[in-house]
Parts: C-alpha cells; structure tokens; sequence
C-alpha cells in the first residue's frame, strides 16, 4: 500500500466499515479470522450494504455474504484486472477523483514498455541481474528517485554528484487521452483482462464476474462508497505485493480512498504486527520507516540523506527524524560534529530477511539466534529446513510460556522420531525463558487499525517469567557492563554510547514502559519535556525521537494510548479511544473525502472539509493534511518539502500528492500488477508467455526442491493453506488451550466430493499430502465448500489445509509448513504458502519423511525450469535479490 | 452436625418445599442456601485492569479481574470503540492462556549434545546469555566488506520475533541489537 | 442471603442464526466464565462441529449445517452452510424441573431453570424428561449440569457471558416479552427482504404448546430437525399432568409423615 497512497498502514478502520455500500472481502477471510471486526461487517450488512466474498474456499465469511466468488487459488490480479478493465472500458470511474486526486493524468518516459508488448515482462529487463533497470517506468522528463525508500538511483550508484528532482509529473493530459498518460497504459494494460479471460484464468463463470463488477461500480461515485479488505490471502504468494496494487488501482479509479466506508482495510494476525513493523524488528528498516543504511551507497551521513530525503512531499522532514532517532538512541554522544553517530549503524548488503538468515543459518554462518514470541518451526515455511538451521547454530535463546515446537526442535521432530537425527549429535546450546503474559506487564499494541492501544499490568508474571522488556533490558546492561573495559575499540561505541538508564520499579526491578513510551514519543533534549508531535522535531539535535511517526502518543506527558473514552461519549471515530499514528488521524488521506474545492463529495460522505471561515480543514476526522492549506494552494517551481504540497494533494506522504495507479518507482517487479502463475501451478499462464514473476525470490538448494512449474505429473492438486477461528497462526496461544483444542482437535484437509471419489477419499478418515519438501498426514473433510473450478474445460482441484498444528501441546498433527518451499515476493520477502501444488492419497502413509534429512520422496522427472521465464529473463544469479522498497510485512504493503 | 435449627431453608430441599407449601418444588422455596447466596465471582474483585486482546490484531478491549493478586476473569470490556465488549473464541479463552497449568515458570537450559532439559537460575542464564553473545559478536565481527565499505556488524547472530510483543519491547530490542551491530532482526511480519 | 429475591422480569435468549458466523465465542466465553472442563478432543468429520451436542460440560454449542440449497436472497449459490448457537430453552414448562425428585432444579427469579449442584444427587430422571437433550450428568462428579443462564451474572446485574462475547449479536439477552417483540420484527423484515424461510422456534406457548413455549427461542431458516431440535417438543410430564395433579395431595400425607420423621431424626442426631 506504500508505493499507491504513500503509507504502509489499513488506510481505514474497521468500525467505519459501517458506512460501506459495498464490502469486498478478499484474501480474507474475516469471519474466522477477525470475528468482532466483522462485527462491522455485519452491521452494514443490516443497513443494506452487499457483501462480496472473493475466495477458492466457501468459509464463514462466505455463508453470510451476498456473492460468493470462488476463484482459483494464487489467481486474483486476473481476476481484480478484469475489474479494472471493466471500470475503464465502460466509462464507471469516478473521473474528478481520477483527474485531481491521482497520477493518471501523468505522462510516462517514451521508451516505456508494458507487458502487453513483451509478452510479460516490462521494459529494463537486465538479463545478466536478474532484475529490472526501472528509470524507463518514470515520468517523462524526471529522473528517478523513489518515495521515501528506495536509493538505487543511477547516479548514485555510478558515484556521480545527485541532481534530484521532485518526483512530480512534468507533463500530464487531463483529458486522460495522450497515449502514454497513465490512463491509457493502464486500459492498454488491461485490455485482454476480459471476462472471458477471467472465467479462463481464475475459473469464475462470466455472469458471476459481471454480477461483482457492476455492484462495485453502481457502489461508487459521490454519495457511495466501497471497502477492500485483505489480509496474508493475499500477501502470501510470488506476486503478493501486486494483489494489494490492484485492489489500490481499483479503489483510486472508483474514487474510494479517504472516504467513510471506503479504503483499503489490511486485517493482520498478532496483537502488534503492525506495531512491529512501525516500530521494526525487521532488518531494513529504523524506527518510522527510516531505511537501514546500505553499505554500498550509504557511505557517511550525507549520501545517506541525500538518498532518503526526498526533496518533494513529506519525506522533506527525513533529516529531522533522522537526527532526532539517533539523539534518542545515543544521546549527548551524538552530535553535528559526528555526524549524529550514523557511523554506528550497521549496514546492508542484500536481503537479510527471515528466509536468508534461515539458510545461512543452515549453511552455518548463523551462531546465535533469539526468539521471542514466536514459533518458526510450526508457523514458518519449510519446518524441515527451519529445524536443519536450528542444528547448526551454537546457541538459541526462546522466550514463550511454554517449550514450543522451536524450543523442542532437539527432542522432538519427525526426523528425531525416524532416528535420522540425534540429540546427542545436536550441538546447540538451548535457553528456554518462560515469558510475561500481557496481563503481566504495562505496554501498548499497535492493532491492525494503527491504533495504540496500552494495557495495564494486572499481576506480577510467575516464578520466573519476565517481559521482554525485562529481558532485553537487563541484558543490555549485563553487555554494558562485559564491554566496559573494551572502550576503546571503536566498535563498541555504541555500546557505551547507548542511552539504557530507563527506571525500575517494583521488586523485580522491572524497566517503566511508560518511560519507553516517553523516548518513543520525543523530548526536547535540554529539559526531557514531551514534544508535541513530530512537527516539533528538529535536525540541529534539540529534539530526540524514537520513531517520528508514533510522536504525539505521549502528548504534554499523557499517555494518549491509555485514553479510554467510552464509545458511547464520542462519535463512530472514537478519537479519545487510545491513539493512532499519525497524528491520532483514523482514516487516512482523509482531504480525498472532499471535493478539489475543499466541500464534501455528497452530504451522506462527509468527512473532513474546508472551512472556509476559519481558513483551515475540519470535520469528523483530524485531517490528513496540512491543517491550514487552502485548496486552492499551488506550489512554484522552486518550492521544496513539504511546500511542493498542493491543496488538491490528498497523498501527502507521496512525492506528489497524488495516489499512484501507476507506481514509476519503488517496485521491483513493475509499475503495474500483472498475473503471473504461483511458482508451482496446475495450468500455464494463460495471458503471457512468462509463467511467473519474473522478479520472484527462489533458493535454488538441494534441500528446497520445487515442482514442475505447471503440470507436474506427480503432483496434480492445488494446495491453499489458512487459519480457523478456533486457533491462532502456528498453535502457541491456542493448542496448549483445552477451551480451544476442543473446537478444532485435529489437523484435517478439506476436499470436495469430487476429488474425494477421484482419490479415493473418506470423510472423516485419513489421507496423506505431499510435496518434493515432505509428507504429512490429516484427517478427511469432504465438503461442497471447496468446489473443483472448471478451466477451459478442464477441472481443477484445490486442497484447503489449516496451518495451525504441529508435533507438541495438548493437541498434535501435522504441520501444513512442512509441505511449503521457500520462494518469496521481490518486494518484501513474504513467502507462497497460499497456492502451491501436491499429492493427496487414502490412508496414513507418511513415514514422516523429509526431504531434507531423509532424501528424494518421490521419482526425479526432467526438469523443467526454464519453463518458469521466457529466455531473456532465465538463467538469474541465485539468491541476489537486491534491496527492497520501503514497505515490509504480511500486508504493510 | 452443626446443631439444631428451625429455619427451613437449612433443610433437606423436600422438607423445605413442604414447609413453605411449594409442593411441586417449582418456586424459589427450593433454593439451596448456596444458591441463596450466589454471586458473580467479579462482585468483590480488587482491581478490574483495562487491557487488550493479545491475539489478533483487532485489538478488542479487554477487562482482567484480580483478586488476592490472582486473575478470577476476563472478559470484553463494553466501552471500546473496536470491540463493544465482544470477544471471539480466542479473546474469550484469553484467561486460561494467561492462567493455564500449560506455562512454564522455570528457565530452562539444554547444554550441547544434551539428553534432556535442566532447570537453572534466572540470573545465570542471564549471565551465559549475555556472555554468548559477546563471544559470538568479538569473533565474527565485520568491519569492511572486500570493497573497503562499511559493514559494522556481526552476520551470527539474528533475531525472530515481535509482532506478539509491545511496541515498547520492540523498541528496545531494535535499540540494542542495532547497537551491537546485529542486523538480522525479523518477525512475523514476513510470515 | 438466604431471603426471598427479589422478582425480575424474566428473562431469556433471542438466537438470531442469520446473523450467527459460527465462530463458537459463545461456547467459549461460557466455559469461562463457567470454569468448563473440556468435551474430550475428537474430530467428528461433521462439518466444523466437534463438540457435537450440548452436554454435562458445553452448555452453548453451534452447529453446522451444510445445505446443498441457496439461502434466498442472501447467497444465491447453490449452497449454503447454517450455523446455530444452541443452548438450553429454559422451558416455561420445564419436563427437567418437574421430574427432578430432589428440588434440585429451581425456577429462579429470572424465570430461568437452574440446577442446583449442591443439592443434586445424580439420580438423572431430568435427563429423560428434557425434550431437548439439554441436560446431562458429568461423569466425573455424576451430577447432572446445563446452561445456568449466568444465575450467578444475573444477580449482579450482568448479562450472561454468551450473549456478551457474541461478536454479531446473534445471541441477544433481555427481557423475554421485548425479545419476543424483536423477533417478530426481525421475521417481518427478513421476509419483506426475501427470506421467506425465516420463522421463529418456540417464541410462545401458542407456537410450542408441548413446552408452553421457551425462554431461549431461535431464529431459523429450515425445519427444527436441520438443526437438530424437535419439530414438536413435549415436555413427557406435561402429557400426566392430571395424574401429577391428583397424585400431588396423596404425596403430601406421605411427604408429611416423611417430615415428622426427619424432624425426629434431626433431634435424634443433634443430641447424639
């Protein structure tokens, strides 16, 4: 969602899905998934809203909608560009929105080339990378530089002086007729997405297509809106980051965004995901979306501003945040002079994500690793592999509040029980540390919504458990005190530099998350008083931040995020309930919600307006704007920052303003979504001669085989994989929990009569799945909900599976990860656990074997690799993958 | 025997009804003193905590109930904008999650080529946790790639987890593990 | 107290299953707040319902009902999938509460059914006499066990954990009399909206003579059996009632003779 409207967050929350004509749900499935936000749901449903459900399963979602779309599994960019095609071709977009509110009026460089002419793949293809060169994506007449994140600009990269300019269209067509306007790519783009296509490619007869899009279309324009909701549906494949593009092109072209009962709504499964995203622990990113320096270009702290700091748009203010971070982290050691410490940042040299530090860890240059709060043997890919790297590590710390699957891996794991593997030749050192409940220590969560919201400590944690907030506190101040007497090597400068005086309090001596909360908000440095918000921040070292865009949480000392207005004293917004970045603003890009002159769209969809009176913006909602810019502003050639903002630019964090239907910069794999098949498929892509995306991350590794890339004899069946509402992601919170074992004992598979009579299968009896990775075992569910699709004239089966068990707790079954390879999106590492293909057969047949420790499962056939790309873009460096874009996460894209 | 009494309502409930005429036993003459006197254990609680769904990202309000410094409930909390006091199954089994018998109170240790687990004190694991990873970082520093560029950081030690973690928790393990040089710090954000 | 309560107006549960998601917070929440054992861990292959019945231990539970038939107007597929949060009835004619020889089973002052655990002694007859199959003994303890409607929440003015955890409101608790009214409204707009099939369980003793109608009635979509309750409940002492009626006066001489003995024997016992 980044690269489209500027910020990786839920645009919108689900308590204003209320004021939704029309709800798509779609790569989620949000009954069983997030029940009480689909409260919400269902409330609209009452006031008459329809309820669409896009998915290869007929869930709980599903029983209670309007439609029901089932749709080929890993297929929904055919499907959303069908849409697309539809809106354009019949003249249903809402033309004012398009024509001021988004890029399509832009004109692009002349030697772009779409997919349509190469069959596929972009112009800036570099067959000896691997990657695409992308300054043919850009504007006309501008030179590239991404928003707010990426830094590969051709110049930099040459060490040749940067001339940047804003990232603003030079020359646009109102009129939405020049041919290389944004516009017309788009409708060229999409013009063989027709419902005929769609019905060939996803599987959805063409009355039922037509049925959806005209709904959405008669659910838009001034007096009514529609919501897009996803969730890991749709991030969790090959191409995911382009599933979410086009549900952002859709909703830009119907003038959905910053509109009650509009956006783009990302459901995400843990308590803070979002918050650890804001806040990251993730390796490409500081605190507020800052990027990690990169070794190669980020040399000193100029280059790297230079490359950060956009010169239009929000991302003006990057040197504020920047030196305020790190006056927070290292304090009066930190100064002009220094250059703020920048040089104790480590730096990148490629993708250090979940995935790679996986393997290096199997190939043995990982020593030590921390978990916390997670469980990578159950709820990541490829349990096997997970577990291989597990052994070669010299040490691991797991901190949870019981010994799971991860802290278990040398006792207890298929290949222990086949005596593949032994303890007693397992090297590693295992810490196991029992964990704080969040009823056992102060903090906030971040949900889904980027809300804040604190919870009160409401007893001391047992015997031993700590937060981990004790602990890393605490061990901190062990390294302090272990590297005291080695200050003299630079290297640890920032170890005695690192500002760790957080108070205690009670007989634990636990840190004050309160005043973690304070440094995370900013202080001005000379008196530690609160700053106000982020535009209090400063770049000459007067202020300290620890993540700019959660200033403002700790406003005038108060802890905003503990604010608990009942719902019932304030409006649907509840802007006194907790507090959201940025700026306690709840729907974002909320100056969309009215018109170019600053006056509501309709009456029914009024959200903020200008006042003209008071010359500045109000209403419902705390504006996401500059609060006292008049719609009728427009900035000169020379402005800069935040001035290049005008009146009529509702996507303020975007180098332009405007909302990107086309992305020119910050995408690897294209500036438009385009179907590419999952990396294993059971049909050949029926639009484009290249099968997949080209820009897909592989590890091509003896103990990651993939199958053929479509048709592969062996293993007939599409596979998809996803939650129950009766468990939560890997089991660590819900097959420990007898309340909860019992509505879901079992791992099952769920297949249709069908397929059940093709192979022989029993309801309620066993069957085995398999894959090139490994075995498992399920129980049967024979169900009409997961129908076999009919493409050209072929039937195709899907095979849903759970993800939730695995070999410990009260519980026990199989893990569905066992069966996933590792293969990514390009754009932020997320693994394909939601299309792949296997094997199915009666009866308990696994031996539990596992590629990786116990060999070929199945007979090798002739490889077919080259099947996956068309020849320019075959044959890439392994496991070179570059650097990502600014957005991360299960979503946040 | 707890001694003699005329009150009927300590009786026998068959004895009860007949005393108070209820003779198909369908009225609250049949109510037992223990039924007399029943409360709702959240009545005479010490504290009611405000708190949020460790679960999913909805973020549903929560309220947690102590008394005598044990948690007797949890249960939605009415006032939340989000959430109107509902839970779904997972928020509303939240009380055995934080009170089962399935959690560990012990740290656990398993040494190299080891058989089984042993307990140890908190404060010691603390100190070879601490010790390991000075040692781990002092041998497998990077300073320089081969070009001569900065690198600053040890590729051997990585860290997974923090999406069921506060934000406060986060902020400190980015602080710490970026000091040190760690760079391989990741979640379940890419799960 | 022990005292007479107050009377309440009574109370009960509307169960709404259009608006039900199957998301099983109900059964949850009441062993919660309840402190349930579990129903053992089995997967029964019947949709996604293992709990499979209400029980001496799981006093909410959904069912699922896959139905190879459109649900108009809602889902124009050829498939629906019902779900329904059953739970006990509370009947205004309780076939438990009759038959139950020890008083262990009371009519409360919210016009509720509850069992009293510590005056139950297992005998079961209340088994037999529900035409639901609600209650039933625990095989730990023997003693039989069902919805309380949250007696214990009542008291303080709370409502019961199910209807509070329900994310949809498909459970809705209140008083019975504007619950009725609700619901009759909830039929005419869902049938004004197309959904013809929508009628109500069990809302008056006119509607359900056997049971004299039910404090916990449902909103259903397809015949009682779909969802595993009775077409045509009847409470099995309702059917003797005269012969109760008469048998009621010839029970008190032996019941007062009963009395005069245990009066004995308590002061016969006080003084030993």
């Amino acid at each position: 969602m980044g690269t489209s409207f500027g910020r990786g967050g839920a645009t919108d929350f689900p308590g204003d899905i209320v004021n939704s004509d029309v709800i798509v749900i779609e790569g989620s499935n949000m009954a069983e998934c997030h029940p009480v936000a689909f409260r919400w749901v269902m409330k609209a449903r009452e006031r008459g809203a329809t309820l669409i459900h896009v998915d290869p399963r007929f869930t709980r979602t599903s029983a209670v909608s309007d439609i029901h779309v089932p749709i080929r599994a890993g297929s929904d960019i055919a499907f959303l560009g069908g849409i697309i095609r539809y809106i354009i071709e019949n003249e249903r977009y809402f033309k004012d929105y398009v024509v001021h509110y988004t890029n399509a009026p832009a004109i692009i460089n002349k030697d772009f080339k779409d997919t349509e002419d190469l069959d596929g793949l972009f112009s800036g293809w570099q067959k000896d990378k691997g990657h695409y060169q992308t300054r043919t994506w850009m504007y006309e007449d501008v030179d590239p530089e991404p928003a707010g994140g990426e830094r590969e600009s051709e110049a930099a990269k040459k060490g040749q002086p940067i001339q940047r300019q804003p990232i603003q269209a030079e020359h646009t067509d109102l009129t939405l007729q020049h041919p290389r306007c944004v516009f017309q790519i788009v409708k060229r783009h999409y013009s063989r997405y027709t419902p005929e296509m769609v019905e060939e490619t996803c599987g959805i007869p063409k009355q039922l297509f037509l049925k959806v899009a005209e709904t959405l279309c008669r659910n838009s324009g001034r007096e009514r809106t529609g919501v897009f909701i996803y969730a890991v549906g749709w991030t969790q494949h090959s191409v995911g980051v382009q599933y979410i593009r086009a549900a952002a092109i859709m909703q830009l072209l119907l003038g959905n965004m910053g509109r009650p009962g509009g956006g783009v709504i990302a459901l995400r499964g843990h308590a803070s995901i979002q918050g650890s995203t804001d806040i990251p622990t993730l390796y490409n990113l500081l605190p507020g979306y800052l990027p990690m320096p990169k070794a190669k270009h980020d040399k000193d702290l100029e280059t790297y501003l230079k490359l950060n700091q956009s010169p239009s748009g929000w991302w003006g203010e990057y040197t504020k945040y920047f030196v305020s971070l790190m006056k927070a982290w290292y304090g009066p050691a930190a100064t002009q002079q220094n250059d703020w410490c920048y040089n104790y940042l480590p730096t990148l040299t490629g993708d250090h994500s979940h995935m790679n530090t996986v393997v290096d860890m199997a190939d043995g240059t990982v020593k030590g690793y921390f978990v916390m709060g997670e469980n990578p043997v159950a709820g990541s890919m490829h349990g096997a592999l997970q577990r291989k790297g597990l052994r070669q590590l010299d040490w691991l710390v797991v901190r949870d509040f019981q010994l799971t699957e991860t802290a278990d891996f040398w006792r207890e794991a298929p290949e222990i029980e086949r005596g593949e593997v032994k303890p007693q030749d397992i090297a590693t050192e295992v810490f196991f540390f029992p964990a704080a409940a969040h009823t056992e220590k102060d903090g906030s969560f971040t949900n889904t919504q980027r809300l804040l919201q604190w919870h009160h400590k409401a007893i001391d944690p047992p015997g031993d458990a700590r937060s981990e907030l004790d602990f890393i506190f605490k061990l901190g101040r062990r390294l302090k005190r272990l590297y005291q007497y080695e200050y003299a090597d630079p290297r640890n400068w920032p170890i005695r530099d690192l500002i760790w005086d957080y108070p205690t309090q009670g007989p634990l001596e636990e840190p004050d998350a309160e005043a973690v909360l304070h440094e995370i908000n900013g202080y001005t440095v000379h008196d530690g008083k609160p700053v106000e918000g982020f535009t209090s921040l400063k770049e000459d070292g007067s202020t300290a931040c620890g993540a700019w865009i959660y200033s403002g949480c700790y406003r005038g000392g108060v802890n905003m995020t503990a604010r608990r207005k009942p719902h019932w004293e304030q409006n649907w917004v509840a802007p006194e309930w907790g507090w959201a970045w940025p700026h306690n603003r709840r729907i974002l890009y909320n100056r969309a919600s009215a018109d170019p002159q600053g006056q509501p769209w309709s009456e029914r969809k009024a959200l903020v307006w200008w006042d003209e009176k008071k010359q500045q913006w109000t209403g419902h909602d705390v504006p996401d704007f500059i609060v006292e810019r008049p719609p009728d502003y427009r900035p000169g050639k020379e402005a800069r920052g935040k001035d290049t903002i005008s009146g009529i630019d509702p996507f303020v964090m975007q180098s332009d303003g405007k909302g990107w239907i086309f992305v020119p910069t910050g995408l690897q794999d294209g500036p438009l979504p385009t179907h590419y098949e999952p990396q294993e498929s059971v049909i050949q892509n029926p639009l484009y001669g290249q099968q997949c995306n080209p820009e897909r991350m592989e590890w091509m590794r003896k103990d990651n085989p993939y199958h053929q890339p479509y048709n592969d004899p062996r293993f007939p069946y599409l596979i998809t994989t996803y939650r129950l509402t009766e468990h939560h992601t890997a089991g660590g919170m819900s097959r420990w929990l007898s309340w909860l074992s019992e509505l879901q004992p079992e791992m099952f598979c769920e297949v249709s009569p069908e397929l059940a009579k093709e192979c022989k299968l029993k309801n309620g009896g066993w069957a085995t799945i398999r894959t090139m990775r490994g075995e498992i075992e399920a129980r049967v569910l024979v169900t009409n909900r997961i129908p076999p699709l009919r493409i050209k004239g072929r039937i195709i089966h899907q095979i849903g599976l759970p993800y939730h068990w695995s070999s410990k707790g009260l519980i026990r079954g199989d893990a569905a990860n066992e069966l996933i390879g590792f293969v990514a999106d390009p754009n932020v590492s997320i693994q394909e656990s939601k299309a792949f293909t296997g094997m199915i057969e009666p009866g308990r047949k696994s031996k539990g074997r596992r590629h990786v420790t116990s060999g070929r499962l199945v007979k090798k056939l002739p490889g077919r690799e080259q099947d996956r790309d068309l020849p320019q873009a075959r044959h890439k460096p392994e496991t070179s993958h570059g650097f990502k874009a600014m957005e991360t996460k299960e979503g946040n894209v | 025997m707890d001694g003699e009494t005329n009150n009927a309502a300590g009786l026998w409930p068959v004895l009860r009804q007949l005393a108070k005429g209820d003779i198909l036993g369908l009225g609250d003459s049949a109510a037992s003193p223990r039924t007399g006197s029943l409360e709702a254990r959240t009545t005479h609680a010490d504290k009611v905590v405000a708190s949020v769904c460790p679960y999913c990202a909805v973020g549903c309000g929560q309220l947690v109930y102590v008394k005598d410094k044990k948690i007797i409930d949890i249960e939605g909390d009415p006032r939340s904008p989000l959430s109107h006091g509902c839970l779904c199954p997972k928020g509303a089994a939240t009380f055995q999650l934080v009170t089962g018998s399935h959690r560990v109170s012990h740290v656990l240790y398993r040494r190299p080529y080891g058989t089984k687990w042993e307990t140890i004190p908190l404060e010691t694991a603390m100190d070879m946790v601490a010790d390991r990873v000075k040692k781990t970082r002092d041998a497998n520093w990077e300073d320089k790639d081969k070009k001569g560029n900065p690198l600053r950081r040890t590729m051997a030690i990585a860290h997974l987890g923090g999406a069921t973690l506060d934000n406060e928790e986060n902020y400190l393990i980015k602080k710490l593990f970026t000091s040190l040089g760690i760079v391989q710090i990741e979640n379940q954000a890419r799960i | 107290m022990p005292g007479q309560p107050q009377a309440a107006p009574v109370k009960g549960f509307f169960t709404d299953t259009t608006l039900c998601i199957g998301c099983k917070a109900c059964e949850v929440a009441c062993k919660q707040w309840n402190q349930l054992p579990d129903d053992g861990f089995l997967f029964t292959g019947m949709s996604y319902d293992n709990t499979a019945h209400l029980g001496a231990s799981t006093w909410r539970h959904v069912a699922f009902i896959e139905r190879p038939a459109p649900l108009h107007p809602q889902n124009e597929g050829a498939f629906s999938w019902l779900f329904s949060s059953d739970v006990c009835k509370h009947c205004a004619r309780a076939g438990c509460l009759e038959a139950c020889p020890t008083g262990a089973i009371i009519r409360t002052e919210f016009g509720s059914v509850y069992v009293q655990p510590d005056v139950c002694n297992g005998c079961g007859y209340c088994i037999v006499s529900c035409p639901f199959g609600v209650i039933d003994r625990r095989e730990e303890d023997g003693r039989a066990w069902k919805c309380t409607l949250c007696y214990d929440r009542l008291r303080a003015d709370m409502q019961p954990a199910c209807a509070k955890s329900c994310p949809t409101e498909s459970i809705q608790f209140g008083n019975l009399e504007d619950l009725r009214k609700q619901a009759r409204e909830r039929v005419e707009k869902l049938h004004s909206q197309g959904m013809r099939e929508a009628y109500l369980y069990g809302e008056s003793a006119a509607s359900q003579p056997g049971t004299e109608g039910l404090h916990a009635f449902f909103l259903l979509v397809d015949k009682p059996e779909v969802y595993n309750l009775p077409p045509d409940p009847i409470v099995p002492t309702k059917t003797v009632k005269d012969a109760w009626t008469a048998m009621a006066a010839g029970a008190l001489g032996i019941a007062l003779a009963a009395l005069g003995a245990a009066f004995f024997a308590h002061k016969n016992g006080a003084q030993s």
